[in-house]
């Protein structure tokens, strides 16, 4: 992470999916899913309820293992076992509900589970890491010695992001990271994913709000119904990424749309 | 990564601050004696009481008691205390592990009574030689704590449910191998019986230990500011360090020279201590204690942070076990003798009792081992006081029920504070 971008070129991509399938029992989740993220990339997952975001996701960090399929991380397949065989290879998750500690400060949280010197808990060097990371990402804390339930949600929001980044990964994935966060937080955590971009890491975002997604990200990648339903860039037209994500031109948002032209020249044609 | 400013001097005098942790210019930093005066009313004020409450509790039930009876704060009644208080409390240390993360273990006065007859059995009857027994009876102690750890972790048994039935099989298993007799005498001129009744530390190993405290307090706050002020980060100064290590040196040592007027300061208090102190630095300054508390906070979090919960309930549980064995151990000697009647009646709940008022929260995650110590001094001195009194123990059970209900409401009303102040 030091020395962004000329570690791996940015061609290659930091991970690849070929094929990969879910089956729950008689249920495909996924079918044959294809995605390519690089280094310095922000590529945003999207798609409806049942899309198979998640399940992709959670294949992703280690909680899942996929039916068929193949995962190259830096050109290299890889099996992710496990949560911890996801880390370890580089791979962190923000969860959506974020799974902090109220109870715990700041500093605590961001090292839960990987403490310096166990035995003889290592406060200042965690300390002085937990404001280094904090500061990297220009982030508004006040106290790393606060409890987290003191914090605001964006700032939860940055204290999760500041702990997956702390085993230096290569690819970071954020579920709904803007989900429950006012105007100005939300802008606040669109900047520290821009900001984590330009480090050169990988970034998968997942997004119902497609102005948030329209904002950060490179490429948008559309799931239906467990398959790829097509890759838009953030400049294209709402419709068809709307048609992409609905699966059909014809559907509730477009009637809508509709509607609304339709009335707007007759609204004007009834004023005198 | 984006290199942090290299010059954290500051651009402008007003807004930067040289030290990592003080830049942030909306955060009022309180490091006058006055601010943290400021900063420790503002906490109190937020719920986060911490252990205010029982500090001024005891400050009324002494005053009360004294004034009734002026051989309450006398040092031969205060030495009776500290012998009382050690096996009681070393249950309460129990608890507090696991009330930390978030369980109850309801069955620690059975197994503390176990623990005795395991001792009286072995040792007496059997003829084992008396280490041997201490650490049998021990062991079999953690077993069992054990057992609900697997309990819970398998089966998702509820800790309240697993403890309550564990009462009853355990105080079965007391009465068992007691068999008919009933109760079993130890012999009197033991170290173990005497350890329980007579031994003090002599004067000068008390004056020596009291300073050592302060002492070692000194050094490790010492140390840690000096560190910090290596890192850049705000740091306590050298003098209220040093004047809070000579006002709790000074208190010590006044503590021992009045105690010391009676008989001394008992060996099984400072074993207590030593207990107490010793799980303070695992909860506060290991990665297991940090686990504990975050399984108590928020479970799920601690799973995906990598935390083996299972095992962290698995030590939780074992540890109280352990220690409930270990205080029917200390009380079989207190007592000089295993009974049917060791560990029954209100050992189980003036231990659970004295963790709550002590400060450790019923809702998990927060709490520390200060809490059974400064809880069973209340429960003892309640205790102490109404046998002074003559009071019959009908009213000493209403009065510490009282005063644990209040622990309680302080406990549930400081929470909602800390809630509303966004500190829960």
């Amino acid at each position: 992470m030091s020395e962004p971008l000329n570690a791996v070129s940015p061609r290659q991509p930091v991970l690849s999916l070929r094929g990969i399938s879910k089956n729950f029992g008689a249920v495909s989740a996924l079918t044959d899913i294809e995605l390519d993220v690089h280094p310095g990339e922000v590529v945003a997952l999207v798609g409806d309820n049942g899309a198979g975001k998640s399940t992709l996701v959670k294949v992703l960090a280690g909680v899942h293992q996929p039916t068929s399929g193949m995962i190259l991380f830096e050109g290299k397949p890889v099996t992710l076992p496990s949560p911890s065989a996801a880390l370890d290879l580089g791979i962190a998750t923000v969860f959506q509900d974020l799974a902090l500690c109220e109870n715990l400060d700041v500093v605590a949280n961001i090292f839960l589970g990987k403490e310096m010197s166990p035995y003889q808990l290592d406060e200042v060097s965690m300390e002085v890491r937990a404001w280094k990371l904090l500061n990297e990402l220009s982030a508004k804390i006040p106290s790393v010695r606060e409890p987290i339930a003191s914090l605001s949600g964006g700032q939860r929001q940055t204290v999760a992001i500041a702990r997956s980044l702390l085993l230096d990964p290569k690819l970071i994935m954020l579920d709904e990271p803007t989900a429950a966060l006012g105007v100005a937080q939300t802008a606040e955590v669109l900047d520290l994913i821009e900001r984590v971009r330009d480090w050169g890491l990988g970034v998968i975002m997942i997004s119902h709000n497609m102005e948030d997604v329209r904002a950060v990200a490179d490429r948008i990648v559309v799931l239906r119904l467990g398959r790829n339903n097509g890759i838009f860039s953030p400049d294209g037209s709402n419709e068809e990424l709307v048609s992409a994500i609905t699966g059909a031109s014809n559907n509730s948002v477009s009637r809508r749309a509709q509607r609304r032209q339709a009335q707007a020249p007759i609204a004007q044609e009834n004023r005198p | 990564m984006i290199k942090a400013p290299q010059t954290p001097v500051a651009q402008t005098p007003m807004a930067t601050s040289p030290l990592i942790d003080r830049r942030d210019e909306r955060v009022r930093h309180d490091d006058s004696f006055a601010g943290s005066l400021r900063s420790f009313f503002d906490r109190v004020r937020s719920g986060d009481l911490g252990s205010l409450p029982v500090i001024v509790g005891l400050l009324i039930i002494w005053t009360v008691f004294q004034t009734l009876n002026p051989v309450f704060l006398s040092a031969s009644n205060l030495v009776n205390m500290l012998f009382d208080c050690s096996t009681v409390g070393v249950i309460a240390l129990g608890i507090v592990c696991v009330l930390m993360v978030g369980e109850i273990d309801l069955s620690v006065g059975s197994v503390s009574g176990f623990a005795s007859a395991l001792l009286g059995v072995f040792w007496v009857n059997q003829g084992w030689p008396v280490v041997a027994a201490i650490l049998a009876a021990m062991a079999i102690g953690a077993f069992i704590g054990s057992i609900y750890a697997f309990l819970f972790n398998r089966f998702g048994m509820p800790s309240f449910v697993s403890t309550l039935s564990g009462l009853l099989a355990v105080l079965g298993l007391q009465l068992y191998f007691l068999g008919s007799t009933g109760s079993i005498n130890l012999p009197y001129g033991s170290w173990v019986v005497s350890f329980g009744q007579i031994q003090v530390m002599p004067d000068p190993v008390s004056y020596v230990l009291a300073a050592l405290v302060g002492i070692i307090y000194f050094v490790s706050r010492y140390r840690t500011a000096s560190r910090r002020k290596a890192a850049g980060l705000s740091s306590g100064s050298l003098g209220s360090i040093l004047l809070r290590a000579v006002i709790l040196t000074v208190v010590l040592e006044a503590v021992a020279i009045y105690l010391n007027t009676s008989r001394g300061i008992p060996w099984m208090f400072g074993l207590f201590a030593l207990l107490v102190i010793g799980m303070n630095y695992a909860l506060t300054r290991t990665q297991w204690g940090r686990s504990m508390q975050a399984v108590g906070g928020n479970r799920e979090a601690a799973r995906r942070s990598g935390i083996n919960v299972a095992r962290i309930y698995m030590s939780a549980f074992v540890a109280c076990s352990l220690l409930a064995a270990t205080g029917g151990l200390l009380s079989a000697a207190r007592l000089a003798t295993s009974s049917q009647q060791a560990g029954t009646g209100d050992v189980n709940l003036n231990a659970i009792a004295a963790a709550v008022i002590g400060g450790t929260s019923l809702f998990g995650g927060r709490g520390s081992a200060y809490s059974a110590l400064l809880g069973i001094i209340v429960i003892q001195s309640i205790a102490s006081g109404l046998t002074l009194l003559d009071l019959s123990s009908s009213l000493r059970y209403m009065i510490t029920g009282a005063v644990l209900a209040i622990a309680v409401i302080v406990d549930s009303l400081a929470r909602r504070s800390r809630i509303s102040h966004g500190r829960a």
